[in-house]
């Protein structure tokens, strides 16, 4: 297989990249389908892990090698541990049978048409005016050249925009024109980890609570007692 | 054997497809959660693309904007299931009835 893709990569730069596109391809659509079909959580959480590798290599051969490095730190590192993390918490790995009846009768079949119509719409609308072999994206400083032959919708590539580096380029932006939500995403990822911590807390009453001594206030451990004590009533 | 742009496209549609039927048909709300990811992540394939097509590296700036989106959706989301499963003792989305009359 290595030595089949050095040969196609020595021969020509597309023809490894269509190699890369069908057999990576074909990973992430399995893996993909595994994670809707497997009863296992766990399994289905272990085959979202191959598919976020998946996309992180298509990242790489679409020239966005800083964006291929985040989705392994960011999604297969932390978001997947996340998920693992609490599948274990709760210990919900049971298996669920998924042939039972589901609760909307034809809910599957209804799901099906409505995921092909919606497949057929995306490939059409989206995907239809670049599936010209003219819309093959020049790869590096070969395929400068023959962009200029593409009759329509012709892809640019990012050669001239990677030209100092991807991660240059992308931070030159982030920190330049975008600088703004960029900051805006830090105050959203602090009010994320603040509601997670609220929301996660357990609804503790005050007196499990370390720091308060609800013996020590009189007032606190017996409000009315205290009340009427205040107002000179006899108990 | 060159591979056109639209490639990409199809690919990221049939996962957002695979996505959108596993949220439908799933009802373990993990797993729902998970094809949630899926989909966010075949847009994200969608914008790096259309950054390669276009030339230009915005796509790729909006796409980390997802990612960083999608870290704060799933913190706050595993919390809410952490907090539904203590108060219902599952993760089935069936059982999250009570506004039924």
């Amino acid at each position: 297989m290595v030595a089949v893709l050095a040969q196609a990569a020595s021969a020509q730069p597309s023809t490894a990249e269509f190699f890369v596109f069908v057999v990576i391809g074909a990973i992430s659509l399995g893996s993909a389908l595994c994670v809707v079909i497997l009863r296992n959580a766990v399994h289905a959480a272990l085959m979202l892990v191959v598919n976020f590798f998946t996309i992180a290599v298509f990242y790489a051969v679409l020239e966005a090698q800083f964006l291929a490095t985040v989705q392994v730190i960011v999604y297969a590192g932390a978001i997947m541990v996340l998920f693992l993390f609490v599948l274990m918490l709760l210990g919900v790995d049971a298996e669920q049978d998924l042939r039972a009846n589901p609760a909307i009768p034809a809910q599957r079949p209804a799901a099906a048409v409505l995921g092909l119509v919606l497949f057929a719409a995306l490939a059409i609308s989206v995907a239809g005016p670049y599936l010209q072999r003219t819309s093959a994206c020049p790869s590096g400083e070969a395929g400068a050249a023959a962009a200029d032959t593409a009759a329509s919708m012709p892809c640019a590539g990012l050669a001239a925009a990677n030209e100092q580096g991807n991660t240059q380029g992308v931070g030159a932006l982030l920190f330049g024109e975008y600088v703004w939500p960029f900051e805006v995403t830090s105050v959203l990822l602090v009010i994320a980890a603040l509601g997670a911590m609220v929301l996660g807390r357990k609804d503790e009453r005050p007196e499990d609570l370390v720091d308060v001594h609800v013996e020590a206030d009189p007032v606190a451990a017996d409000p009315v007692g205290a009340y009427r004590a205040d107002v000179g009533e006899e108990v | 054997m060159v591979v056109p742009a639209g490639y990409y496209l199809l690919l990221a549609a049939a996962l957002f497809t695979i996505g959108v039927v596993g949220v439908l048909v799933r009802r373990n709300i993990i797993v729902m959660f998970m094809c949630v990811e899926l989909m966010l992540n075949s847009v994200n394939l969608t914008l790096v693309t259309f950054s390669r097509i276009n030339g230009n590296l915005e796509g790729q700036v909006l796409s980390f904007f997802v990612m960083v989106v999608a870290a704060a959706e799933v913190t706050v989301g595993l919390a809410l299931i952490v907090n539904l499963f203590r108060l219902k003792a599952s993760t089935d989305a069936d059982d999250v009835d009570a506004l039924r009359s």
